[in-house]
């Protein structure tokens, strides 16, 4: 792997291995720039990943250099319902490894439908709410959408419905397994007229760009892959610009701030060194890309305060950190008379489709969702839960356990969460990470209309396992999200510089050479499974990017 | 596994901290398993081996089918307690304490079965038996190798399968 020093000034530095620093990784090395990507986390089993544990215990208690996700207790979070409320200890965390979330992720992969991009125009706003179109049309992601299929490697089905997408090339590969749970739910779409298909997902199903098919190991969601099935960043994009002898990857390197200089242009990032105890280091760059994710890129924007920039770096909105979406969720479980087996396979299966358009007047609530049907559980985690209706430990306990092993499928909901001002990614005042800078705060409650959706489909995923023969239902209490892992809209795209922070290239308004990424760019957060458009927009910022720095003006 | 390897050396590591533990553990079960090899525990001393093992035999019982005993699940919790639940040890200190109050000092397997879950019941919602409740679960579902789930009888009680390897169908709504 190409070595560059600091102090040389690098054409990129790239914040962030994940769905979008891969792809920015890679595709701005192989145009020939000099790219440094900095990795907060360790390598994980990056060009050995056969050698990713598939042991339950040790996943669920890992080593220091075997996680996979950040810790709570070291990147420290903060959470509260609103503002008048003070921040207790969050438990929210995020893809903490070279390949990021990608590594460890159910790997669903819908793209989001043509109607998500223009939301407000079409349906109009809500009060409370900051709906607003996006500055760019799926007609002009959809190129990249293809693209990113084809090069990550994506299996689904080829249909065509206006509940899906239209698309200009068929996905790579034929879909996974529809498991024992989406025939269950074919079941039910028969009684109940639903559209159900199987699940679209970037797991590969036959050899596909020298990766091995996924064997349905069932140790999936939660574990690396060892057979490099699942398309991660780290399998699928990484290997491809390191190999270009243009791009670093620079793990354990906890970036603390993007520098600028005093005409207001970045000059590069400074970041905690963790084999040199930490010291602190700054490498040099022409030009930013932060990829951190949805909660750390509005944060870091936050830390990296100057004299130019006082209210945080690209802040002149005051929104950075602003319209947090990280999704909701809610949904039901049935018993079924036989074994389901759902712990063998990837997580799902199958996923239902009626509910993803909007219907405001028909259902008096605004947004949509995907559902999703599974019932994986691991045996530790199984137990650990316990069986439904039965005591916590005992002779009650066991008897149950052993009749319910296998015969749960549970419907897992991916639901619209409005655009909120007031949910926001800021700086906890009181509370410091591991490395002595401000912990991230989390402030979210999600708009009332958002708990009638969540009500809906706790209600609908009722009826249908109900259909679909299961012998008893028991449904979730509505919950309201507290972080996670598909944290979107804190960095949201548009073209006015006071009510957006990057514009439709990504470039941010306030600083002309830094690019912003990841899901913080969404405006509206679909219905909840980001990860294919993070990819698409990566793809697409990239391809702008190139054009411009290959004229050596990257200001777009 | 053989059983001499069951019979275990009373070794302490109380003096190591959580976070060294949890950076070490391979090389910390690689040095259990040594210790155990030699025959005997890593962490319990026999009476409390003897009291965990009569708690986790009450929270997963032998019935028609085997329990936490025939698991093996104390010696699972006995290397638990020096690796990833090295944090539990205060835990479980503080709960002896609170056990032998209870049954006089009399080992809780010596009560009556019906008294001895009574007595369990009494205390089901301390963090003691909460975390023996859990860690007893834990060794009967992970894999043999932490030291429980012996000859992988607790995977076949819930039907589970670790080969790692499957191809559809899986289950029995996805047969053709």
């Amino acid at each position: 792997m190409k070595k560059y020093s600091p102090s040389e000034e690098v054409d990129f530095v790239v914040i962030g291995t994940g769905a979008a620093g891969g792809v920015m990784a890679k595709q701005l090395a192989q145009a020939g720039f000099s790219v440094v990507v900095m990795e907060q986390g360790p390598w994980g089993a990056y060009g050995h990943e056969q050698d990713y544990s598939k042991d339950e215990l040790s996943n669920r208690f890992p080593a220091e250099d075997d996680m996979l996700l950040s810790d709570p207790k070291v990147q420290k979070n903060t959470f509260r319902r609103n503002a008048n409320e003070k921040a207790v200890a969050g438990n929210h965390n995020y893809g903490c490894v070279v390949g990021g979330g990608t590594i460890t992720y159910g790997a669903s992969s819908w793209r989001h439908l043509p109607w998500e991009f223009d939301e407000a125009s079409r349906f109009g706003t809500m009060t409370g709410t900051g709906i607003a179109d996006w500055p760019v049309s799926y007609a002009e992601l959809e190129p990249y959408y293809t693209q990113a299929e084809w090069e990550i490697g994506i299996s689904g089905p080829n249909l065509k419905t206006p509940l899906i997408a239209p698309m200009s090339k068929p996905y790579p590969c034929a879909p996974l397994p529809l498991k024992s749970s989406g025939f269950l739910m074919q079941k039910a779409a028969a009684k109940l007229n639903l559209t159900v298909t199987p699940n679209v997902a970037a797991i590969i199903t036959a050899p596909y760009n020298g990766r091995s098919a996924c064997i349905n190991c069932g140790m999936c969601s939660g574990y690396g892959c060892q057979v490099k099935a699942r398309s991660s960043s780290a399998v699928a994009l990484l290997p491809i610009a390191v190999a270009t002898g243009n791009c670093e990857i620079r793990v354990h390197s906890y970036v603390r701030e993007i520098n600028v200089d005093a005409s207001g242009k970045a000059t590069g990032v400074t970041y905690f060194e963790k084999k040199n105890n930490n010291r602190e280091v700054f490498q040099k760059a022409k030009c930013v890309v932060l990829s951190a994710n949805g909660t750390e890129t509005p944060r870091l924007l936050l830390l990296s305060k100057s004299n130019r920039f006082q209210n945080g770096l690209a802040n002149s909105s005051g929104i950075v950190g602003k319209y947090l979406m990280s999704g909701n969720g809610g949904g039901a479980s049935g018993l079924f008379p036989d074994p389901l087996n759902e712990y063998k396979g990837c997580v799902t299966g199958a996923a239902v489709l009626s509910y993803v358009p909007n219907d405001v007047k028909g259902r008096g609530w605004y947004g949509g969702g995907r559902m999703t049907a599974r019932g994986q559980m691991s045996p530790i985690q199984y137990g650990l839960a316990g069986p439904h209706g039965a005591p916590s430990w005992g002779a009650g306990y066991k008897k149950a356990l052993v009749e319910q092993a296998n015969r749960r499928l549970t419907m897992v909901n991916f639901i619209s969460q409005l655009p909120v001002e007031t949910n926001t990614v800021d700086l906890d005042p009181d509370v410091k990470d591991a490395w002595g800078l401000a912990a991230m705060r989390i402030t979210s409650t999600s708009h009332e209309n958002d708990f009638k959706a969540m009500q809906f489909f706790i209600d609908k995923s009722v009826e249908i396992l109900h259909a679909a023969g299961a012998t008893e239902v028991w449904a979730d209490q509505v919950s309201d999200s507290r972080g996670g892992a598909h944290a979107r809209g804190t960095c949201r795209m548009g073209n006015d510089p006071k009510s957006s922070v990057v514009n439709k290239y990504h470039r941010a308004h306030d600083v002309p050479n830094l690019f912003v990424v990841d899901g913080s760019s969404f405006v509206t957060g679909g219905r909840n499974h980001p990860t294919m458009t993070i990819s698409a927009l990566a793809y697409r910022a990239a391809d702008h990017l190139v054009k411009a720095a290959m004229t050596g003006n990257v200001t777009i | 596994m053989t059983d001499s390897r069951r019979i275990f050396l009373l070794k302490s590591f109380s003096a190591t901290s959580a976070a060294w533990l949890a950076a070490n553990w391979p090389a910390q079960v690689a040095a259990a398993e040594k210790a155990q090899a030699m025959g005997g525990f890593t962490y319990f001393t026999p009476a409390q081996a003897m009291e965990i093992d009569a708690m986790a035999a009450q929270i997963y019982p032998t019935t028609d089918t085997p329990g936490a005993k025939e698991a093996q699940v104390v010696y699972f919790i006995d290397l638990a307690l020096v690796t990833f639940a090295a944090d539990k040890q205060a835990v479980y200190a503080q709960g002896f304490g609170e056990l032998s109050a209870r049954t006089g000092g009399k080992p809780l397997g010596s009560l009556a079965a019906a008294d001895q879950v009574a007595l369990l019941t009494g205390i089901e919602k301390s963090a003691f038996f909460k975390t023996v409740r859990d860690h007893t679960i834990m060794g009967m579902f992970s894999a043999p190798q932490h030291g429980g789930n012996f000859h992988k009888l607790g995977w076949q009680q819930i039907g589970f399968d670790d080969s790692l390897n499957f191809r559809a169908p899986f289950g029995a709504y996805d047969k053709a």
